[in-house]
């Protein structure tokens, strides 16, 4: 590992085994921040895919428009856009909220906004389509035990629903994991641009970037390991009798998702 | 078995529905006492089903009414017009209204005993244990006592058919509506299912069955209607009926049959 590609090893170790605090920090900004954005991408999903199955025009419309605009636009431009344009505006100024002992600057928060509703146009349509291939049939009998919309909704629907909404959101979410990454554009530091700072500092370029992609791929390792988890918690049902207790093993790490 | 009260628990008036331009009701109009049992026979399309469907009005009717113990279902007189009710006061009337499909539309993701026991405490919000106790009852009474945490996946179709029943008795319906609920079964499982249902006619169950089985038809219902294109041909006691119709296409209809 050393001649040509000229990686100073010692320092690549050493970062890696032993980095210091600002990488802890990175890696910590980018999990939480990713954890939040998926949440409230999935929840404003979830009424964006509601919306553009009502019985009225308008919310159809709205739906529509929405995950049109938010699908068909740059995530770095909706960025920039979310941050510099409704600031410049005067619609809303990014003032630090205080949450806690927690600061949230104004370029997280810009940051966490259009991440959530980026996210939500994607899981709206995640959700449509699950929703869409839910049997009719069990919709009568829902309504047909007296259940209203909103009921059947919750203990009918949407859980034959999230069992297939796991796979795609797993992809979801590592897109989600790697697309912060973007986000040191608004200067926030999280792990790339902790290591994008290091790399101004040290010029270790390749052993930083090194560094990065194998925490970024520990992150999505462990993403997979959690999305098997709920895909056999979902699945549970279409189990044979004998063996519904099975779990899956290492055989399901490598394989499929993106 | 005989009616003991003078006014009809389920009374159709002149129903009328069509899809666009198909006229597939075209003013039924038949009553059925408490403690009946009442066949709809005929051939595919006749509109037995949709008749069934309106009675819990998952399907709408274009005009005519229909009562169940008295309440107007699907509509209520405004300023001496009918229009369509609330969402909230359409499922209250469904409660009373028991339903079995012909694809069971049993819930995949709930148990045989989740399903008997997600109406009462979903919809009617009672205890969940007292609720559970009953649903085993009703799981024996439908001799599935055994099957209770299997997923309907795990069931024979007979065996769904059967949860399906418990599900709908669950709710201590006025009524049950039966639609074909033999025609999707194995037919070695179609005999289990016919028990139960000789069984809930024989303790005094009101039931509304849509049914292409002859033989239970003759056995167990007090009355048969005899439909043809969307309308009634001819209505009587399930002796008179098999033995002496008065009508051509009801002749006509028992020779196809053979």
């Amino acid at each position: 590992m050393s001649g040509d590609f000229n990686i100073d090893t010692a320092f690549f170790l050493k970062y890696l085994f032993n980095p210091p605090a600002i990488i802890w920090k990175g890696l910590w900004l980018t999990i939480w921040i990713s954890v939040v954005a998926q949440a409230l991408g999935v929840a404003i999903g979830l009424l964006i895919a509601l919306s553009i199955r009502s019985k009225r025009a308008w919310l159809r419309g709205f739906g529509k428009f929405y995950v049109w605009v938010w699908r068909g636009t740059p995530l770095l431009v909706q960025l920039v856009l979310i941050y510099t344009g409704v600031a410049a505006a005067g619609f809303y100024k990014y003032p630090d909220i205080q949450i806690g002992p927690f600061t949230l600057t104004g370029p997280l928060q810009a940051a966490l906004i259009t991440l959530s509703l980026n996210e939500a146009a994607y899981m709206a349509e995640i959700f449509r389509a699950a929703l869409s291939s839910i049997d009719k049939g069990q919709f009568d009998a829902a309504r047909a035990l007296g259940m209203r919309p909103i009921t059947a909704m919750r203990w009918i629907i949407l859980p034959q629903a999230a069992r297939m909404v796991v796979p795609p959101l797993g992809n979801e979410f590592t897109l989600m994991i790697k697309g912060t990454s973007l986000l040191a554009i608004l200067g926030i530091r999280e792990l790339f641009g902790t290591l994008q700072q290091l790399n101004a500092a040290t010029f270790r370029t390749f052993e930083l970037f090194i560094i990065a992609a194998i925490w970024y791929l520990l992150l999505t390792t462990i993403m997979g390991f959690v999305q098997k988890r709920l895909e056999a918690h979902y699945g549970r049902y279409d189990q044979p009798a004998a063996d519904s207790k099975t779990t899956p093993g290492l055989r399901g790490l490598f394989s499929g998702q993106r | 078995m005989a009616a003991t009260d003078t006014t009809p628990l389920v009374a159709l008036r002149d129903i009328r529905k069509s899809y666009g331009d198909v006229e597939v009701l075209r003013g039924v109009s038949f009553d059925v006492h408490r403690g009946e049992v009442v066949c709809l026979i005929g051939p595919s399309g006749s509109g037995k089903t949709t008749l069934v469907r309106c009675i819990n009005h998952l399907e709408k009717i274009q005009s005519g009414r229909i009562t169940v113990d008295g309440e107007l279902i699907g509509y209520r007189e405004h300023k001496g017009r009918i229009i369509e009710d609330s969402e909230k006061r359409i499922a209250d009337r469904r409660q009373k209204i028991g339903m079995v499909f012909q694809r069971f539309n049993l819930f995949p993701h709930l148990t045989a005993l989740e399903n008997v026991t997600v109406g009462p405490v979903r919809v009617q919000g009672r205890d969940p244990k007292t609720v559970t106790a009953e649903a085993r009852e009703l799981l024996a009474r439908v001799k599935l006592a055994d099957r209770a945490g299997h997923y309907p996946s795990q069931l024979s179709g007979g065996q769904q058919q059967r949860v399906a029943i418990a599900r709908a008795l669950a709710m201590k319906p006025a009524v049950m509506l039966f639609d074909e609920p033999t025609s999707a079964l194995d037919p070695e499982t179609v005999g289990e299912v016919l028990e139960v249902m000789k069984e809930l006619a024989l303790t005094g169950t009101t039931m509304i069955v849509v049914t292409h089985e002859m033989g239970f038809a003759r056995d167990v219902a007090n009355r048969i209607v005899m439909m043809d294109q969307g309308a009634v041909v001819e209505i009587g006691s399930a002796e008179q009926i098999f033995t002496n119709p008065q009508q051509e296409r009801t002749k006509a209809f028992f020779k196809a049959m053979r």
